[in-house]
């Protein structure tokens, strides 16, 4: 008894106050959980909208909550390509009447878009709430993920400008989600029951056969594809992939990398890996664009003005836009001071590797 | 000489105290000229040009005795956490330049082209992360059961690691696991075409245990949700079926020590046969319930596309698939001569019966050697003896498993599922060998 402090077990037992606690096995293992701890974490939608929360947003409040926490990845309109896969585009009209995206089946879209494969919305309510956004999930109430919802659904023309998403209306808008009908579960790769049996698919039939023949068993071989030359160095120099001795050596691709240092991390790297952990290289290349600009190109752009480090300071923490375009830097609350200080001065300093 | 116990199998003083006072006042008075002979001897023979001794004579390598041979070693204890030998340093999970842009939202692959047997070291386990990974404190990480359950309970990790654990090996392959190669050729070498598979012994208490302890209800709660803890709180339907089976761990351990962060420490959700992405890490949650939860991961993601522009959903099972691991894509056979084509085997369904083998592109097979162990749902390693004449030849490896079902080939793969599936690619990989040695990654029908 002496894990638990007396509030916590009182706590506790109020909570289970249902059951005794089918525990015997295991005497002293597990507790029951408290109502208000289930509710902490118990956060998720189903497509029959069980644990949808209540609430509301429309399409003007989503746009400026995109346009502050969402842009910057997704784009202004859901379209980037450029961080994720766009999350709008390739639907029609007419699919969300047939509940069939046409460009699946056509093949004409280039890419496949979240709106033209999702078919359940509670899903996208659901992903958007647990893990949004990208650098700092869970920290939308449920009328900001309604409104961002309804933004992107407005986007897709799945519902009108002025449209009000709530939990009394998803319904509807399930009703007309353009690939809504585009899933199949007629596969044999359901680990479980089948859906003759309450579960999904065909009890585990595969879809493919082929039998283990021996000899002659076909007249002549033919290769349809082999890796393009321009394709030889894209994974780097495979000779220095491969152990220096054994059966085989890896060839020699490319040029040969430079000599690892002495194994210690060099302020510089470690830098590096302060940009990679704080998720700065989500949208900055050390020597490209991504979304926003690459570290050689702002080194260049502020190069010998005294007061670039504290200007860069500043736009690190509270975000900014227009220098490099219109979609906007977002405030990077969650890097400490002396980091960002750190991360600008390696930036000014031409953000090396080591 | 003072308390030296010369007697067979008595043990000597350790290392740090390898003279006492008294053996160092011993060999000051009387053997102190033998040593310093001995000294001299081996100073001698070390600085032995290597010139003098190479022409003709036989191997440098044998005659120049080297350092390691003529020299003290370091002592115990100078990584206090082994790392491999510098000379291995090739040998590392790696990205594919140009398929993510977005660190952690990527892959990192195996290096399966320097590995042997079944077990993936647990630094080179391939990496798969939704929205980055953290170091999770285990005394602050909690596991919650609720749902179809008589009670909401909650573990901490001493609760857990309190209950009777198993030891299993099983692989875990990314459903996108030779993804890139649905409709063509694209990556050089083994580790980029199917780097995204590891086997590994994992530690754990089977989730059934638990959901027992909570007083599920197996009747109604015919689908378990698993939830992570990091950012994006991954989720996924995993079938009540298999976790009545007792496969289905909720794990702590992998290879012998506790899982690494990048792969879910202090706990992740071990489902054998299925893909990597069912493998919750940073499990915090799981919820009973009666219908299945169509996740971002279920509905947007891992959907596989099929010629009819209908997507497959709750495709989860990684079907029978072999690949040769040595030699392979991007390597260079040394000379012609024997060679032991080796390669890895496994199947979401159970046990891999046999691996057939074909130098020719697959006109002829010969069967391979399964080398044990061969465990339902983990990697097997074949062998078979190949002697190379020189000539060109198209390797490749056909496996089977208990359930009767053959690793297809891609012709036959496409048939059915087209080339845009993504996803479950399963189909029999050809490695090109050319005259030169050189060995490429090619796709025959």
């Amino acid at each position: 008894m002496s894990r638990f402090s007396k509030t916590l077990i009182a706590l506790l037992v109020a909570g289970a106050a249902t059951s005794a606690m089918a525990f015997d096995r295991y005497q002293g293992i597990g507790r029951p959980a408290t109502t208000a701890e289930v509710k902490a974490w118990d956060i998720d939608v189903r497509p029959d909208f069980v644990g949808l929360p209540k609430g509301s947003g429309n399409v003007d409040r989503g746009i400026e909550l995109w346009e502050t926490h969402c842009a910057s990845c997704h784009g202004v309109f859901g379209e980037s390509n450029e961080v994720f896969t766009p999350i709008v585009g390739g639907t029609t009209l007419k699919d969300i009447e047939t509940g069939r995206v046409e460009a699946l089946v056509t093949g004409s879209s280039p890419q496949r878009t979240t709106l033209m494969k999702v078919p359940t919305v509670s899903t996208l309510f659901d992903y958007i709430q647990r893990a949004m956004p990208w650098t700092a999930p869970k920290s939308l109430s449920p009328d900001d993920v309604y409104a961002i919802l309804a933004y992107l659904l407005n986007l897709g023309e799945i519902v009108p400008a002025d449209y009000v998403l709530s939990d009394e209306n998803i319904r509807e808008v399930q009703e007309r989600m353009p690939n809504r009908n585009g899933m199949t579960t007629d596969h044999g790769m359901w680990p479980g029951a089948s859906a003759a049996k309450g579960g999904i698919g065909n009890g585990g039939k595969p879809d493919v056969k082929n039998v283990a023949c021996m000899k002659d068993c076909k007249k002549e071989v033919e290769i349809v594809s082999a890796l393009p030359d321009y394709a030889q160095d894209a994974h780097g120099n495979l000779a220095e992939q491969n152990r220096p001795v054994g059966q085989t050596r890896g060839k020699q691709t490319g040029a040969p990398s430079e000599p690892a240092g002495d194994g210690k991390q060099s302020a510089a790297a470690a830098t590096l890996a302060l940009a990679n952990e704080k998720g700065c290289m989500a949208c900055h290349g050390v020597a490209n664009k991504i979304i926003g600009p690459g570290y050689n190109e702002i080194a260049q752009k502020y190069q010998g003005q005294a007061d670039a480090e504290a200007k860069l300071i500043a736009k690190v923490k509270n975000g900014g836009q227009g220098t490099w375009g219109a979609i906007p830097m977002p405030p990077q609350g969650h890097v400490a001071d002396e980091d960002i200080k750190r991360l600008v001065e390696w930036i000014l300093e031409g953000a090396k590797a080591q | 000489m003072a308390n030296i116990d010369t007697r067979p199998g008595r043990v000597r003083p350790a290392p740090e105290n390898f003279l006492t006072d008294e053996q160092i006042a011993a060999v000051k008075d009387g053997r102190r000229d033998f040593l310093r002979k001995a000294f001299v001897t081996a100073s001698a023979a070390m600085a032995v040009p290597a010139v003098a001794r190479a022409a003709g004579e036989g191997d440098p390598a044998i005659l120049n005795l080297p350092p390691w041979s003529t020299s003290l070693g370091q002592p115990v204890a100078a990584n206090p956490y082994g790392m491999p030998s510098k000379y291995e340093r090739g040998l590392q999970r790696r990205e594919s330049p140009g398929l993510t842009r977005v660190g952690g939202s990527s892959v990192a692959f195996t290096p399966l082209q320097g590995l042997f047997g079944i077990i993936t070291p647990s630094g080179l386990h391939f990496e798969r992360h939704h929205q980055g990974w953290h170091d999770v404190d285990p005394s602050k990480h909690r596991l919650m059961i609720n749902g179809l359950v008589k009670t909401n309970a909650v573990f901490t990790m001493d609760d857990i690691m309190r209950l009777p654990s198993v030891s299993r090996i099983h692989f875990i392959e990314c459903g996108a696991n030779t993804g890139m190669e649905w409709g063509n050729v694209a990556v050089p070498t083994v580790q980029y075409s199917h780097g995204m598979i590891s086997c590994s012994e994992f530690t754990g208490v089977p989730l059934k245990e638990i959901l027992d302890m909570c007083g599920a209800d197996y009747k109604k709660g015919r689908f378990v949700l698993a939830e992570g803890a990091d950012g994006s709180s991954m989720t996924r339907t995993i079938p009540m079926e298999l976790i009545e089976s007792g496969e289905v761990l909720v794990a702590y351990g992998m290879n012998g020590e506790m899982l690494r962060p990048e792969n879910g420490y202090p706990l992740r959700l071990v489902v054998p046969g299925v893909q990597g992405v069912s493998w919750v890490k940073w499990l915090r949650r799981i919820e009973v319930g009666d219908k299945p939860w169509a996740t971002k991961d279920e509905a947007v993601h891992y959907v596989d596309l099929m010629p009819d522009g209908l997507h497959r959903q709750y495709t989860s099972i990684q079907e029978c698939k072999s690949v040769i691991t040595t030699p392979s894509g991007g390597q260079l056979l040394l000379d012609k001569g024997f060679y032991n084509i080796s390669g890895m085997a496994w199947s979401g369904r159970g046990k891999v019966t046999r691996v057939d083998v074909s130098t020719d592109g697959g006109i002829n097979w010969r069967q391979a050697r399964l080398e044990t162990p061969v465990l339902s749902k983990a990697v097997t390693r074949f062998n078979i003896d190949w002697v190379w004449d020189g000539k060109p030849a198209i390797l490749q490896s056909r496996a089977a498993d208990e359930t009767g079902y053959v690793q297809p080939s891609y012709g036959q793969l496409r048939k059915v599922r087209g080339t845009k599936s993504i996803y479950h690619n399963n189909a029999i990989q050809s490695w090109k060998v050319v005259e030169s040695g050189e060995v490429s990654n090619v796709q025959v029908l």
